[in-house]
């Protein structure tokens, strides 16, 4: 079916390729340091929490070279062997690294995109008092996402997935003082917490099914249909569900909105950059799973049309400009979701939309952020307005971001969604004309809501707070925001002409296929979505530019919008299906720990020490009435022997 | 002569012990019952020793004489320190040791 049906020969790293251990040894190095040396390093943390994902950006680079300098095929997936991490009878864990193009364009993006983070949070955070600690964490989360990317096989990237998910919860909760913080850290942890219990089930079900966690050794032995079907749509499933987690989508989506109560670089680079798109990434990894498993692949398209549209939905309603951008990334993971689901062929295209959504949904946070440190963090865009005039950089930096989530060509969002609704289309029948309108349609909301973000923010008129007196950044902030900016304009382009990204994925994902009959014709489809993304800007402008933005949020709204504005009641369902029976079973489990097994425990003790108390009056210290029992004792033993003797 | 004497005699001795024992409060007393209860076993031990024509049971009444002088020396010994200690030697009286 693919190049993965066979066991593949992973080569031994030669050259620049031995270096590969240091793209995850020097941010977890400095993530020690920082964390660990305490205030002593206060002084110069900041500047070792930005050269670490540099010094790891500039190898991944020059192995990117190295890698493209090779021949196709397998000679492009390098296994470095770290060391026997398990080493017990008849079982191996290594800690290996896989090196191929899949977690290498995943390593320049994390790295990449991640350096840029890095820089602008030394403006965002300079004047907070634990920014050290704040690098520290960023750094364990650059380690242990490129620890996830890299691992070659499942019991790694679980120390990754893991890892990522600690930081993620660290830094969300960096401002704990905050109770919302604090509770949206929790909640994040938790949720995640069920999807990372469908992917450690997804492990043992591959460990007891196939004896190994190695990638190729599990990927060769599903391409040779060596376990049942169903086992592999129950391991695709549970994959799903770690997935689902990892990457906020329906059913699980819940936890990101709250995230948003982290720093705005922890939003820009860990929920819309990468650490979200770990589910995707993790889908496009087991493509040899899912390609024996139509089903599984079903549930996975499912679950990305629902979020796409849930995500799109919500992102109409909120007025925090952050919780826009969250909704806004669950509807784009969405998308990847869509994509990865469409199965063999597709998975490219749901990388190329990953690394796109990762430039501009990274530079909208930052433009986002941007905003937010010139209006003394307001979050409110009814209380945004005209901005444009006064911050004109972010203005220009978040408006190509803008451009390219709605997908106006040559912008980067462009290439990738349209390819994706045209994917859906091409799947055929009933499944790819529903997949091909919702997507289509999401297209549209997204111009929708990304149009009325852009409008409450930086047009019309000026609804400040009395006390607000907006300023543009510092240029360590303008300059990361000016870089993703250009890579929001061009990376699609890049990634796609003469179909670049796809080639270069083949030996980890297999070859694109070219379908020869579409559904629709490419260019009618362009045009109809650029038309649906018209619509959407038109319908923006409409209801929002043409009156005044109120201040207030308005009551009298459609059912819809109400429900949206509750993120159509996810944590409601949440509340009611999961931790409302959750309680009552835990309070009914305490009152049966209380009474049933507490009870009969005390009662027994009650009972014997009772019983003991009153036995204990017979040692009244009288020598004489021991001397006396003894006597009868005596007495009785000896009865006993005559009776038996005689009798 | 009917070894049934020496018995009937053993059972005395063993009785009055056994009463002294049990009713006595001076533990002086007490301790020469409980001799005067070890004596009358020797005795049976020996009468049977005898009437058997084998010489176990006047083994063993050597026997209990050595732990009964190694007693005396410990019993007396506690007799006097506790009479030191408590200005009496009455069994009653050392009654710390209870629930």
């Amino acid at each position: 079916m693919t190049l993965l049906a066979q066991v593949p020969a992973y080569a031994s790293p030669t050259g620049v390729f031995h270096l590969t251990w240091l793209l995850v040894a020097l941010p977890a190095a400095s993530a020690a340091v920082l964390l660990l040396g305490g205030r002593r390093t206060n002084a110069w943390g900041h500047l070792l929490g930005c050269a670490t994902p540099v010094l790891s950006f500039v190898i991944a680079v020059v192995e990117f070279f190295a890698l493209i300098g090779r021949d196709g095929g397998q000679s492009r997936q390098i296994d470095q062997h770290l060391f026997s991490w398990v080493p017990v009878a008849g079982f191996h864990a290594n800690a290996n690294l896989l090196l191929d193009p899949l977690s290498l364009v995943f390593v320049l993006l994390i790295t990449g995109v991640g350096s840029l983070i890095h820089i602008y949070s030394i403006g965002y955070m300079e004047h907070d008092p634990d920014r050290r600690r704040f690098f520290g964490e960023l750094n364990l989360f650059v380690a242990a996402m490129l620890l996830l990317v890299l691992a070659d096989n499942y019991l790694l990237l679980y120390v990754g997935w893991e890892g990522v998910g600690l930081a993620s919860y660290l830094l969300i909760g960096f401002w704990s003082y905050k109770p919302t913080a604090a509770v949206a850290a929790k909640k994040a942890f938790l949720v995640n917490r069920v999807g990372d219990l469908g992917l450690s089930f997804a492990i043992m079900l591959m460990f007891t099914t196939f004896g190994t966690f190695s990638f190729g050794q599990i990927f060769g032995a599903a391409g040779r249909h060596t376990a049942s079907a169903t086992t592999m749509t129950a391991i695709g499933l549970l994959l799903l569900l770690g997935a689902c987690g990892k990457s906020a989508q329906a059913p699980l989506q819940s936890w990101l909105l709250d995230a948003m109560e982290g720093p705005t670089p922890v939003s820009a680079l860990i929920h819309a950059a990468t650490m979200v798109t770990a589910g995707v990434y993790l889908v496009a990894r087991s493509g040899a799973i899912y390609n024996v498993s139509p089903d599984a692949r079903v549930a996975v398209e499912v679950v990305g049309a629902v979020t796409l549209v849930m995500g799109a939905i919500i992102g109409c309603a909120y007025d925090d400009i952050k919780k826009v951008l969250a909704a806004s990334t669950m509807s784009q993971i969405g998308y990847m979701m869509l994509a990865v689901g469409l199965g063999p062929g597709v998975y490219a295209i749901g990388i190329l939309h990953l690394l796109t959504h990762g430039f501009f949904k990274a530079n909208m946070f930052l433009g986002a952020g941007s905003v937010m440190h010139g209006m003394n963090d307001e979050v409110n865009m009814r209380r945004f307005g005209g901005l444009r005039s006064v911050m004109p950089w972010t203005f220009w930096t978040f408006g190509f971001g803008y451009l390219a989530i709605i997908g106006l060509p040559p912008f980067a969002g462009f290439f990738s969604k349209d390819k994706i609704i045209e994917a859906a289309f091409d799947k055929g029948g009933a499944e790819g004309w529903i997949l091909g309108v919702v997507a289509l349609v999401g297209a549209g909301v997204t111009a929708f809501y990304m149009s009325r973000l852009m409008i409450m923010t930086f047009f019309g008129h000026r609804r400040w707070a009395k006390d607000a007196h907006p300023h543009e950044s510092p240029n360590v902030m303008l300059v990361p925001m000016a870089i993703l900016a250009a890579g929001s304009v061009l990376i699609g382009g890049l990634l796609v002409l003469g179909g670049a990204l796809q080639n270069f994925l083949e030996p980890a994902v297999g070859r694109s296929v070219e379908v020869g009959a579409h559904t629709i014709a490419p260019l009618v489809l362009t045009l109809l979505t650029l038309l649906v993304v018209a619509g959407g800007v038109l319908a923006a402008w409409w209801l929002v530019a043409r009156k005044p933005v109120p201040v207030e949020q308005p009551l009298n709204v459609t059912p819809l919008t109400w429900a949206a504005r509750r993120s159509l009641y996810g944590d409601a369902i949440n509340e009611n299906v999961f931790m409302r029976p959750g309680a009552y079973l835990t309070r009914a489990l305490v009152y049966f720990d209380g009474r049933g097994v507490d009870g009969g425990v005390n009662g027994l003790a009650a009972l014997i020490g009772g019983t003991s108390a009153r036995l204990r009056r017979a040692q009244t210290g009288f020598a004489r009435s021991y001397a006396l029992s003894m006597l009868v004792g005596a007495f009785a033993v000896t009865a006993a022997l005559l009776l038996v003797r005689v009798g | 002569m009917s070894v049934d004497y020496y018995l009937y005699l053993s059972a005395i001795l063993f009785t009055i012990g056994t009463v002294g024992v049990l009713t006595r409060r001076n533990a002086i007393v007490v301790f020469m019952c409980i001799e005067l209860m070890l004596n009358a076993v020797n005795l049976t031990l020996v009468t049977f020793a005898r009437m058997n024509g084998t010489l176990d049971g006047q083994i063993i009444a050597f026997f209990v004489m050595v732990v009964a002088a190694a007693e005396v020396v410990v019993g007396l010994a506690i007799i006097m320190s506790i009479f030191r200690a408590r200005r009496s030697a009455s069994v009653d009286d050392a009654n710390l040791l209870k629930y």
